[in-house]
């Protein structure tokens, strides 16, 4: 790797960071200057003006602005997200850190799906151009990108658990499972939490395999017009292997970059397929708090879905450079 | 995301747009012109729009009931979870003292389903066409700042965008539904806050290509002003590529309006296809089966949004002829 490229990645991580030091401070604001009491929803009506001077001084707001500015970032740097105001007892990153996985799980198994999908549809449509098949299948995907995701996933739902009584409605597992899982190895091995995985990941995949399959469809097509491709017809390959071994390899180029960002806004994106699924994930604690005003949780999960954003932006930025060598000329000519 | 990743490409050298040239009011006409004409699709999806409009305008005369009114039967109780007249068993109705006369069916605590669905397509279209609007206005006017001034201008403005492109979309709406007073308006903000990005880089690298043109290097010999030669030569010829985004913005924005609403975040005195589907999953409509109320709303949704996506890509061919024959 030469200097250019170190420098550049450098240089895009410092910007990152800056990216994120900003997206906290404007949540810090909105979360502060919002027109309602932070406290509101825990404040009693019966409590004395004493009890609420105390509470305001156990989350730490009766301080200076600036001077709570400067603490939840050093807070922020400790991964200290506060207490909850609903759940009693446990702190913001307790919950987090529960929901997070569910999270991970749910958005990976989903992309794996749909970039497997996608892939491979794409180089079918691409192959079958002009076809009933291909206006059929793009048809089809397109439909599936303009379908709001959760009502898909009512429908699936209808069907699947309430007609056919075939997988369960919601959450990862019944309580009873749930409490002999001790470690997140447990989860992973048990049979029922996958089965609760299905519908959810299903319905998500649906949604995202469309960009792939488009974006593979005619990044072969680009490529099937090139120099080498003839080439290797000529040279008497089969259709197959020119489809397989000499096109789809470099069509899949940009794919892979699309499923980094891909992963990050689906995380932000999975908010209301987490909703219908009961899916006890980010997305779904992000709405509960919301709802509950429970605004140190709110602003936690906010903070973890955008620094996983910010971070896939980075990663692709990153791939994108490495895998375009133009994007990193371009950047070695701005760092010099 | 289909946008972020279109974005992205239009960052690092895609194909350049076609332009016109001429005055801009007639290139304009050209350009919608052959979209409509050339790609029946387009046509289709300003067909879809037409119609939704129609209903929207004369929703409380289309309409057979009040959509948030409960409908009462003889004995002044609620019409609950009638079943549409095809559907009910004959004689059911008399029993329980009314006529079944509902296309779509009650909800579960009488209001007419099939009105609802009507005055639905009013904030659907709200929404999206103002969101729309927003989004392809601030994304054009930064786009062409960026790109013609360059400099710390650009700097500022992109690194603004790259924060955008860091904010999660749909937490970023629920938390702004939070401190303001549930509205339809939420999402127009949130999105003309956030989604001016896409539109915004790819106008600012059209620019950096149209500013070096001879008739931009004309304009300024001639002693037209920057704002004069921004808005007067530049801005036409990058217009097509606003209504480009702008038509995939009434698609997302119909999309998310739908979302927010689903998850509970909207007024709920304003009828809307999420609000619907929010009320028919609150209500436990799921689990009596009642595809009657859960399937309407979607399509609705789907088929508005389609319609955006099919009026996007007609500007996508005709912009880049490149694409068409793929």
């Amino acid at each position: 790797m030469n200097r250019g490229v170190v420098y550049y990645i450098l240089g895009r991580f410092l910007q990152s960071v800056m990216v994120l030091w900003i997206i906290v401070t404007l949540l810090f604001l909105l979360f502060r200057l919002a027109p309602s009491n932070p406290l509101a929803s825990y404040i009693d009506i019966n409590f004395t003006k004493q009890q609420e001077a105390a509470l305001l001084a156990r989350f730490g707001l009766d301080k200076p602005l600036g001077e709570q500015y400067l603490i939840y970032l050093l807070n922020l740097l400790k991964l200290d997200l506060g207490e909850t105001f609903s759940y009693s007892g446990k702190s913001v990153m307790d919950i987090l850190r529960a929901d997070l996985p569910n999270t991970i799980y749910l958005t990976l198994s989903s992309l794996l799906l749909a970039y497997a999908v996608g892939v491979l549809g794409g180089i079918a449509m691409a192959a079958l151009r002009g076809s009933a098949i291909e206006r059929i299948g793009t048809t089809f995907t397109l439909m599936t990108r303009a379908a709001p995701q959760f009502w898909v996933g009512m429908l699936l739902l209808t069907f699947f658990a309430f007609q056919l009584k075939l997988l369960p409605s919601s959450g990862i597992a019944p309580a009873v499972v749930r409490y002999r899982w001790e470690t997140e190895w447990d989860k992973l091995l048990s049979p029922v939490f996958w089965r609760h995985m299905i519908l959810p990941t299903f319905t998500l995949a649906l949604y995202l395999h469309g960009l792939p399959l488009l974006l593979m469809r005619s990044n072969m097509l680009e490529v099937l017009d090139q120099d080498y491709v003839t080439m290797s017809r000529l040279a008497g390959y089969s259709e197959w292997r020119v489809m397989i071994q000499t096109a789809a390899r470099n069509a899949m180029l940009p794919v892979l970059t699309a499923l980094t960002l891909g992963i990050g806004y689906s995380i932000g994106g999975n908010v209301v397929i987490e909703h219908v699924f009961s899916w006890p994930g980010l997305g779904r604690t992000l709405v509960r708090a919301v709802q509950q005003a429970d605004y140190p949780l709110a602003q936690g999960a906010f903070f973890f879905i955008a620094l996983i954003i910010v971070f896939m932006n980075f990663i692709a930025d990153i791939l994108y450079s490495l895998l375009d060598p133009r994007v990193g000329a371009s950047a070695q000519a701005q760092v010099s | 995301m289909q946008q972020d990743a279109m974005a992205r490409e239009g960052q690092s050298g895609k194909p350049t747009a076609r332009f016109r040239q001429g005055s801009a009011i007639r290139q304009l006409w050209e350009t919608n012109l052959e979209v409509f004409q050339r790609d029946k699709m387009a046509l289709f999806g300003l067909l879809i729009f037409a119609v939704f409009a129609l209903v929207a305008i004369l929703a409380p005369q289309i309409a057979p009931n009040d959509p948030l009114n409960p409908l009462k039967n003889n004995n002044g109780d609620w019409i609950k979870d009638a079943m549409p007249y095809w559907l009910a068993e004959p004689g059911e109705d008399e029993a329980e003292g009314y006529t079944n006369t509902f296309l779509l069916g009650t909800t579960n605590i009488g209001r007419d389903i099939y009105s609802q669905l009507i005055h639905g397509s009013r904030s659907a279209l709200l929404v999206g066409f103002s969101a729309a609007a927003a989004v392809a206005v601030i994304g054009t006017v930064i786009g062409l700042l960026a790109g013609y001034y360059g400099g710390w201008v650009d700097t500022i403005l992109m690194r603004a965008a790259d924060v955008a492109f860091g904010i999660p979309f749909i937490p970023f709406i629920i938390v702004i539904s939070a401190f303001f007073d549930p509205s339809i308006w939420n999402v127009v903000i949130a999105m003309a806050l956030l989604l001016w990005r896409d539109t915004g880089r790819v106008i600012r690298s059209q620019v950096l290509v149209i500013k070096e043109q001879a008739f931009v290097s004309a304009a300024r010999v001639s002693g037209a002003s920057d704002l004069r030669i921004i808005f007067v030569y530049i801005a036409p010829s990058i217009l097509p590529l606003s209504f480009l985004y702008g038509s995939f913005a009434i698609a997302w924005a119909i999309l998310t309006e739908a979302s927010v609403s689903f998850l509970g975040f909207s007024d709920p005195e304003t009828i809307s296809w999420g609000y619907m589907l929010q009320d028919a999953f609150n209500s436990l409509a799921l689990s009596r089966e009642a595809f009657y109320w859960i399937v309407p709303p979607g399509l609705c949704i789907m088929l508005t949004v389609m319609a955006g996506f099919f009026i996007g890509r007609g500007y996508e061919e005709v912009l880049f002829p490149r694409l068409r024959r793929m």
